[in-house]
């Protein structure tokens, strides 16, 4: 953490390590050198339980270049979810699959 | 210094900070010494198999070499996965590693055939690690600082886990200091090296900093990308030399 550039957000999901999922309690955002990729410094994505031992762990290193197209991915699916969302159960809905959804 | 091709690797338990229980990784020359002393205090990525091979590097040189799990409190597991965790967590508390660093400072002096010097290797937080110890214990003889990030730290950045930047703490330095760090380096910059050895210069200290062109952080890293092998070998001549000079009788 020379650069001390983290993030740490409470996370709520699940993740896969192997073949077993597990439940997630956090996603770190880091930016610091790479331990596997063969680059230099790296946009590293954890998503972890930290109450489970420290292998409960999905882990990415990825360029500034990948993670900024990731970032806008991000952003483009969640605004189309957020709108699926608002016409589901709101105005675009019948009370009906209000009430269900 | 002879090369020591025969050697003792183990591991053994340290009573940590607080009295915790923590594993070190331990390597000896073969023979009867006396030995000077390496303590290395590991970086981010962990108790990392960079560090378990530069112990036994150092007791290739001469030194009775050891390095504490840091993290081991986070669990066990892949350095990688360790370390993700202790960076979920914010870190370790720079307290934690003074005790823990203390912990194997005292087991080596309580060696056998250990001829009473002892040195400190860090490299990233390891290297400021070694230098805040070096400022807060008088029982080291010399310290090796490697490229550490975070020696200059902004009010920002403190927090409760690291409550004081260590450039203020540079006129308690109670050992010899050698720097090495890379003009490509951003953390810490060559303009926060700058800072830190004004700091040194202004107290008076007996320091040493090196800085190599063509070089960024971790340059001594074989297995990453970031290696430099021309710089390296010059620093490994540096580091060897400067521990030569302060830690034998």
């Amino acid at each position: 953490m020379c650069t001390s550039i983290v993030e740490i957000a409470r996370a709520e999901g699940m993740a896969k390590r192997g073949d077993q999922w597990f439940a997630l309690s956090h996603a770190v955002v880091a930016y610091d050198h790479a331990r596997h990729a063969p680059l230099g410094d790296v946009i590293t994505l954890d998503f972890i339980n930290a109450e489970l031992e420290p292998a409960a762990r999905a882990g990415v290193e990825l360029t500034l270049e990948t993670a900024r197209e990731l970032r806008d991915a991000l952003d483009r699916a969640i605004a189309a979810a957020e709108f699926e969302e608002a016409e589901v159960r709101g105005k675009g809905a019948a009370a009906g699959r209000v009430r269900a959804a | 210094m002879a090369f020591y091709r025969g050697m003792t690797c183990t591991n053994v338990t340290l009573d940590g900070d607080g009295g915790t229980p923590i594993t070190a990784y331990v390597a000896r020359p073969e023979g009867p010494g006396p030995f000077p002393a390496v303590v290395l205090v590991h970086h981010l990525p962990g108790w990392s198999e960079f560090y378990i091979e530069t112990t036994r590097r150092l007791a290739h040189h001469g030194y009775i070499a050891i390095c504490a799990n840091l993290y081991e409190r986070a669990g066990e597991g892949h350095p990688d996965d360790v370390a993700a965790k202790v960076r979920a967590e914010g870190g370790v508390p720079d307290d934690q590693v003074i005790g823990d660093t203390a912990a194997a400072v005292q087991w080596v002096r309580a060696q056998a055939g250990h001829n009473g010097k002892v040195g400190l290797f860090g490299s990233c937080s390891g290297g400021r690690h070694a230098f805040l110890y070096a400022t807060r214990r008088k029982d080291v003889d010399a310290c090796v600082d490697l490229w550490g990030g975070r020696v200059v730290m902004g009010a920002d950045e403190l927090n409760a886990k690291t409550p004081v930047a260590p450039i203020d703490l540079t006129k308690d330095l109670s050992c010899p200091l050698l720097g090495l760090f890379g003009n490509d380096d951003r953390a810490p910059s060559p303009e926060q090296v700058d800072q830190h050895e004004a700091e040194l210069r202004r107290h008076g200290k007996d320091y040493e900093f090196h800085r190599y062109d063509g070089a960024g952080h971790g340059f001594f890293y074989w297995h990453r990308p970031l290696y430099r092998p021309e710089q390296a070998a010059d620093g490994w001549a540096k580091v060897l030399a400067f521990f030569g000079r302060h830690l034998s009788r």
